[in-house]
């Protein structure tokens, strides 16, 4: 829970300054800190980044009447209902942090294998 | 183990995120586009009312901005460079993307965002000579000190507004195609202006009227297609005297040796791009005088038709300065009001259609088009390269051959269709001529009286307009204006000879004889753009014009109308009546042989009985007359008049058809030359009666509310980029038609509708079917589509100095210099 925390709050400042992909960044890094475990690592990143997108998607969406989620849902998924914007954008944001998670974790157990035996315990 | 687990999650990521970052053929960069802090979800907008103000560079003094409740905004600013300074800023604050894409357009650079699908389109805009009409233009228009201050002012304020711009706040067009603004020039305001030319003046039937000619000889030719209508009423009334001594007309030459040997070539084809001119791009404009007007000041209406589009075409403005305060729609990409009003005056204008547009045979010396033929002498050419970008391939290397009459457009080397014959056609086109058509728009917009209208519009040349005009002193005007090359009858009508300088455009019509009227005993003016004059004006402008259905029931509504005010005016300009029904039904009824009808045809009929020639919304009849009308002009000519690619021809117009049917019944074009026994004109009536009942019966079924007109007609507003339904306003349910004064068709349509009032403070109305804002995820991206179709109009609000009291205000935009 911690970690899609720190996720979240760190890919959130980051992509006010940086492009898109500096959450794979931070997520990668934090995993790479932090990861105890393969699939938690993926899930929480994946959680982390999707929270931001999520959150942030819902906000405009309800400050501006949704009249472009609707449109762009129409454009890009053939559906009248905004739903499928608001579900495809944290989506898309989850699947890249999560990858890039698990990299960082990988890439840890690569260079400490150590860790992973806390990470089994955890 | 993990070294191999590192590496291929690490290059799984990596990849995940280089398929997101970037655009896969037509599909965007999904990452940048679905991100909230740089995507589509920045462009999403709520209603604006708080003030924002903008410290930059390039104004000399404070400006004022008022926007009001949909979007206007009122410019107040202490001099000329500041007014157009701030036009060009928030014009492109609101629809930056659509005024670069149409310039690109303009200029062929299509190509170079959406890739190799455009090229054909590019290659054509400039092989018609669209770069060399705009060079030529910008070169006027910056030789003059007053445009070339208002065009600079209004560049700056542009690039203003692009240089403070972060990509996450682009338009959405740009990141679904994944380009970004480029800085804006003062060649674009003049490509901008050879984009109308190239929409209302690229009218060509010169080789298909060459082909009939070669097919059918004179006079078939001469009978089918004749010089005038026989139901017209021309926008100068019959009977108006010309108060001027014409210039010599040049003499007809007797046909050349080249002219004969044209008819013999049969050119099959000119490159794709050349199309006819659409007849129901069209406008409407009228202004009645004092003694027919309720105030006892003139009013004026206009609605411009032009194919219907979102962003909207055009960008409604109040600009404000010590010396003036004039209101009115603008073209984004131009400094200034096309169309409106000032305290004193109101102005607004209608295609004219004139032929300015010609294609000469040009025979080259050989194969190098270093040299043509003219005059018995071999000149030199100039070379244009042309170098085409396109997105994700290298440049196209295009060249180009001017002669002295322009590009030849078409050669026989690209296309050998006969590779024996080295010859290709140029185009003498107005757009090529050096003009600076925005002093006309500058003096129109600070006009106070008749003469300064007059002394404006001398200085407009292209796309040629029906400019109307209403002002306080109690006048009213109308003139088909712009620069009229002086030709001998009919020339144009065919392919000219390009080497003999007896086929050249020889000059002129002086700006002071073209057409004009003023206080017509009427006491109306008007124009639709059907013929300019009756016969007895001494030039030739054209041998067609639109059909005059619109125009004649304008004049008839007119001519009738006493006590007018703007709502009267506005009730005109949503006529639906079918002056074409009306004149053709009485002819086809009685032709329909009853005994041949199926039981549903038989219903049709009776709804065609009962129709009251009313294209409403709801009206089954119009639908049905519609398509029985395609049925019936395919029935009569497709047999002769059709023969595909193979030798391009066109049909007679309907005028001339339904003229025909009532004079001539037994005439052999009605016979069907494609079936063995002869046909008589009542088959050819009841045939095309029950295709047309087949036709709508497969679109909507059986006979019933599914074939109401509104349904048929399905008027859209589509986004400029083709298939972006989701940025378009699909199915707008409407009345209209393409010959009814409300010319409102699937595709095309009043694009801005005015009505202004004069008097000592002029009371205007106007809408058009979209919004001023050109972003789809704006609340004002088409918010005025459903005032649009209800027939209603928007009070224009037009202020004296800056207020924030007026309830209809909602927020204040000020620039501030740095």
């Amino acid at each position: 829970m911690r970690l899609i925390l720190i996720i979240a709050v760190l890919s959130f400042v980051a992509q006010l300054l940086l492009p898109w992909w500096s959450m794979a960044l931070v997520a990668a890094g934090c995993c790479y800190w932090q990861g105890k475990h393969a699939w938690q690592s993926f899930g929480q990143a994946f959680a982390g980044a999707a929270l931001v997108w999520a959150a942030y998607a819902l906000l405009i969406h309800v400050q501006t009447g949704g009249i472009m989620t609707n449109r762009m849902s129409q454009l890009i998924i053939k559906s009248t209902s905004p739903a499928g914007m608001l579900l495809l954008t944290p989506l898309v944001a989850g699947l890249v942090a999560g990858l890039a998670g698990l990299a960082g974790y990988y890439i840890r157990q690569a260079m400490a294998p150590s860790q992973q035996i806390v990470g089994k315990r955890a | 183990m993990n070294n191999l687990k590192a590496i291929g999650s690490s290059v799984l990521a990596l990849t995940i995120v280089l398929a997101l970052n970037r655009p896969w053929g037509a599909i965007p960069a999904f990452g940048p586009l679905l991100s909230p802090f740089t995507g589509f979800w920045q462009n999403a907008e709520s209603v604006a009312t708080t003030d924002l103000e903008f410290t930059i560079k390039g104004t000399r003094q404070p400006v004022t901005v008022l926007f009001d409740d949909i979007g206007v905004p009122h410019v107040f600013a202490q001099n000329d460079y500041d007014a157009y300074f701030a036009q060009g800023f928030v014009t492109a604050r609101d629809r930056l993307w659509q005024m670069e894409f149409q310039t690109h357009a303009a200029a062929g650079r299509i190509s170079e965002i959406v890739g190799e699908r455009a090229l054909e389109l590019d290659r054509f805009n400039r092989r018609m000579g669209m770069g060399f009409g705009a060079e030529k233009a910008v070169k006027a228009m910056l030789a003059d000190p007053k445009t070339k201050e208002i065009v600079e002012a209004y560049t700056a304020g542009i690039n203003a507004w692009i240089e403070q711009l972060s990509p996450g706040k682009y338009p959405i067009e740009y990141k679904l195609l994944g380009y970004a603004p480029e800085p804006w020039t003062p060649i674009k305001c003049a490509y901008l202006l050879k984009q109308m030319t190239s929409t209302l003046a690229m009218g060509a039937d010169d080789l298909r009227m060459t082909n009939l000619l070669k097919k059918y000889g004179a006079g078939v030719v001469a009978d089918l297609f004749p010089d005038y209508p026989t139901r017209e009423d021309p926008i100068i009334p019959s009977g108006t005297k010309w108060d001027f001594t014409p210039l010599p007309v040049p003499a007809t030459p007797k046909d050349s040796v080249m002219q004969q040997r044209l008819l013999g070539m049969a050119a099959p084809a000119f490159n794709a791009g050349l199309i006819r001119h659409d007849p129901s791009v069209g406008s409407n404009n009228w202004a009645v005088g004092a003694e027919k007007s309720a105030t006892g000041y003139p009013i004026l209406a206009n609605d411009p038709h032009l194919t219907l589009s979102l962003p909207s075409i055009w960008y409604q403005i109040q600009i404000v300065t010590p010396t003036l305060n004039v209101y009115g729609a603008s073209l984004p990409g131009a400094p200034g009001v096309i169309i409106g009003f000032n305290k004193n005056v109101a102005w607004g204008v209608t295609n004219v259609g004139a032929d300015v547009l010609d294609f000469y045979t040009i025979q080259f010396k050989d194969d190098q088009h270093s040299a043509y033929l003219h005059d018995r002498q071999w000149k030199q050419t100039t070379r244009r390269i042309e170098r085409i970008k396109v997105k994700g391939k290298p440049d196209v290397v295009d060249t180009v051959y001017y002669t002295h009459h322009g590009p030849v457009v078409y050669m026989g080397a690209q296309k050998p269709f006969r590779p024996n014959i080295p010859v290709g056609h140029a185009a003498r086109w107005i757009a090529h001529e050096a003009a600076n058509d925005l002093l006309c728009f500058y003096q129109l917009n600070r006009a106070t009286n008749y003469d300064d209208y007059v002394k404006a519009l001398a200085h407009y040349a292209a796309p040629a307009q029906n400019f109307v005009f209403a002002d306080n002193s109690r006048n009213i005007a109308i003139s088909p204006n712009g620069r009229f090359p002086l030709k001998w009858k009919d020339q144009g009508k065919f392919l000219l000879d390009g080497t003999s300088p007896a086929y050249d455009w020889q000059g002129w019509i002086p700006a002071e004889q073209n057409p004009r009227v003023k206080n017509p005993p009427r006491g109306f003016v008007s124009s639709a753009n059907q013929f300019s004059t009756d016969p007895t004006y001494p030039y030739y402008l054209n041998w067609q014009f639109a059909p005059a259905e619109r125009g004649r029931r304008i004049n008839q509504r007119l001519a009738a109308m006493k006590g007018a005010t703007a709502d009267s005016l506005r009730g005109l300009q949503n006529d639906n009546l079918n002056l074409r029904a009306v004149d053709a039904l009485p002819v086809w009824m009685p032709l329909v042989d009853v005994k041949r009808l199926s039981g549903l045809q038989t219903k049709a009929l009776g709804v065609m009985n009962a129709w009251n020639r009313y294209n409403d919304a709801d009206a089954v009849g119009a639908s049905i007359f519609t398509v029985w009308y395609e049925q019936l002009m395919e029935a009569v000519w497709k047999d002769e008049f059709d023969a595909g690619d193979t030798l391009p021809m066109r049909y007679p117009g309907f005028d001339r058809t339904l003229t025909l049917m009532q004079r001539d019944p037994q005439s052999r074009w009605f016979d069907n030359t494609k079936t063995p026994q002869r046909e008589t004109i009542a088959d050819i009536v009841t045939q095309s009666f029950q295709a047309a009942c087949d036709s709508l019966q497969r679109k909507h079924g059986e006979l019933g509310t599914g074939w109401a007109w509104s349904k048929h007609k399905n008027t859209s507003v589509r986004h400029l980029l083709p298939g972006m339904d989701a940025f378009s306003a699909i199915g707008v349910q409407n009345g209209g038609g393409a010959t009814v004064v409300n010319a409102t068709s699937e595709k095309h349509g009043p694009s801005w509708r005015m009505v202004v009032a004069l008097g000592p403070s002029p009371k205007a109305y106007g809408v058009y079917p979209g919004g001023q804002s050109g972003n789809p995820g704006s609340p004002l991206y088409q918010n005025m589509i459903q005032t649009w179709a209800d027939g209603k109009l928007n009070e224009l609000l037009y202020f004296q100095q800056v207020t924030g009291k007026h309830p209809r205000l909602a927020y204040k935009l000020v620039l501030q210099q740095r």
